[in-house]
């Protein structure tokens, strides 16, 4: 049980008469990422509530870094750091005291916190921005401050529930490397996200959840290839004709028909030479996305 | 050792706060002396005390009273900001006693509540009111007002935590402590008042904590009703101290352990 950084055995929480989460088996080792999909009230936000022994388990149980969440949860909240939905920082406090105050919280002596809390935020880009107030501070900065809180005492487990939830591509793209650069340091990572791209690129294994239940588990190339078969996509302006051909699905606004190519480049060949006398603009084989397997999932 | 510590470090953080907020210091430091102004010069007038003595005198009394309750708005919608913004739990999952988060707001509240018995102090001594007892029962009744508000302090954290919406705690606040105000003896005697409303307000406690203050400053206390808690302010108001704690501080810790 210990060499997992995180480990569940049908962990359940009830409200009611409503499961919001049931039969929840995880494990999770130490340096790995697992990206908790789903929709909005999914159960995700309850797993990590949870795991970070803000919410007691009704059914099941769980442990973080070795210790039972329901019978240690102030051993727990010695492994852990939590990022929560929102940039859950003081708004009336700046960068720099939000960070000083979490440090010197967590035992860390004035000068140390003084010193870790200069290196966080020259690290997150938000030195400049640092004395001020954090209400005064944009999305991606209060995400990135947000993040660094997380990190002003390392932990071995780290839970970030949407960390980039209503951020702009670019302040996405800065805070997936951020995150990236935790599990170099060899944090276990538990991240929740509504966005497929998010735990495509960053988690090693991904759990999704719908009403509370497990619906599928697996690495996000498992989840593709569980979906189903490889497919063909031609781009042309003759679609209709190509789809007659082929019996293929038809996208008219992207001009694209879709063929399955269980076969992959035979099939592929096959195709094209059936289409040999329209103008084929664009051919590709592909996997199915990560965003198809969630919608045929859930 | 470390609790003292995270106590330390969350009220230092709540009192960071204060010029911050400008509504928060209109709430603690501010509106004392508007009532103070109001009733001395607008209304006071119009006032007498029964069985004489100066109005302003009578009145500053009081006020130390009503800046006691004054308090109950600033906390609540702390306590809701910080559960609505994600900080509350934020603090929750950090390796500290739970206790320490409450007991930091709780702590810089009463701090606070300190800076604003100054502020009156000073403002009534300016319109003429002053203490006529003893040092001893003067400060007698600045920490029965210290005790008192740590009571109170706990019903501010309570309404917080129960919803969780800072415009909807500070609206229950609001309309829980007018109505106490109003219907007490801290601006005028509630011999006045007609008979089902005279009841109310005798029974009131900041009735009894205004007449504990005029009694301990040597103010003009007008004719003190016939009831129990009116002939023995003092110890009604540590009664009704004692009662708020002993209801509000489990209530809050049990609602804080389930948030």
């Amino acid at each position: 049980m210990n060499s997992y950084a995180v480990r569940t055995d049908a962990l359940g929480r009830r409200f009611s008469e409503t499961d919001a989460l049931r039969d929840l088996d995880l494990e999770v080792a130490p340096g790995t990422v697992l990206g908790l999909l789903g929709h909005n009230g999914a159960g995700k936000t309850t797993a990590v509530r949870i795991l970070t022994t803000l919410l007691e388990p009704t059914a099941g149980r769980a442990e973080v870094a070795g210790h039972d969440v329901a019978r240690a949860p102030a051993a727990v909240r010695e492994q852990i750091a939590v990022a929560g939905q929102d940039a859950s920082l003081d708004e009336r406090l700046t960068g720099r005291e939000n960070l000083m105050l979490l440090g010197r919280l967590q035992r860390l002596s004035k000068a140390d916190a003084a010193a870790r809390t200069e290196q966080l935020l020259e690290r997150f880009g938000l030195a400049d921005a640092a004395g001020r107030l954090l209400g005064t501070y944009s999305g991606g900065m209060r995400r990135r401050l947000d993040l660094a809180a997380c990190l002003v005492v390392r932990r071995p487990v780290v839970f970030l529930d949407e960390p980039t939830t209503g951020l702009d591509p670019a302040a996405r793209a800065d805070m997936w490397g951020a995150i990236a650069d935790l599990v170099t340091e060899g944090a276990a990572l538990i991240l929740t996200t509504q966005y497929l791209e998010e735990a495509d690129r960053l988690a090693d294994r991904i759990v999704v959840l719908s009403g509370g239940r497990t619906v599928a588990e697996g690495t996000p190339a498992e989840l593709k290839r569980r979906v189903g078969e490889r497919r063909v996509h031609i781009t042309l302006d003759a679609f209709e004709e190509a789809a007659r051909r082929l019996d293929a699905e038809v996208d008219p606004r992207a001009r694209r028909v879709s063929v399955a190519a269980p076969n992959g480049p035979d099939d592929l060949r096959r195709i094209l030479d059936a289409l040999d006398d329209l103008d084929v603009e664009e051919a590709s084989l592909a996997q199915p996305t990560l965003d198809e397997a969630f919608f045929a999932l859930t | 050792m470390n609790t003292v510590l995270e106590i330390r470090l969350l009220a230092g953080r709540s009192l960071r706060h204060i010029p911050r907020i400008p509504e928060k210091l209109f709430g603690g430091l501010l509106m004392p002396i508007v009532f103070v102004l109001l009733f001395a010069y607008v209304f006071g007038s119009a006032i007498a005390v029964p069985g004489g003595g100066d109005y302003h005198d009578y009145l500053v009394s009081g006020i130390f009273a009503q800046s006691m309750i004054g308090t109950i708005p600033g906390i609540s919608v702390g306590v809701a900001s910080d559960i609505r913004s994600g900080l509350m739990d934020r603090l929750r999952a950090l390796p500290i006693a739970r206790a320490s988060v409450i007991a930091g707001r709780t702590i810089a509240e009463l701090v606070e509540l300190c800076a604003g018995l100054v502020v009156v102090v000073i403002c009534g001594l300016i319109v003429g009111w002053a203490p006529h007892g003893t040092i001893l029962e003067t400060l007698a009744a600045f920490a029965l007002l210290i005790v008192t508000a740590f009571g109170v302090t706990w019903v501010g954290v309570w309404i917080g935590l129960m919803v969780r919406d800072p415009d909807g705690a500070d609206g229950i606040a609001l309309s829980i402590i007018f109505p106490l105000m109003f219907l007490s003896g801290i601006f005028v005697p509630v011999e006045g008042l007609p008979d089902g409303l005279r009841q109310v307000a005798e029974w009131n406690p900041l009735t009894a904590l205004a007449t504990a203050c005029r009694e301990l400053f040597g103010s003009p206390t007008g004719d003190v009703p016939d009831v129990w808690p009116l002939q023995h302010p003092v110890l009604a108001s540590l009664a009704w101290a004692a009662l708020l704690t002993a209801i509000f501080v489990p209530l809050s810790v049990r609602r804080y352990q389930r948030l």
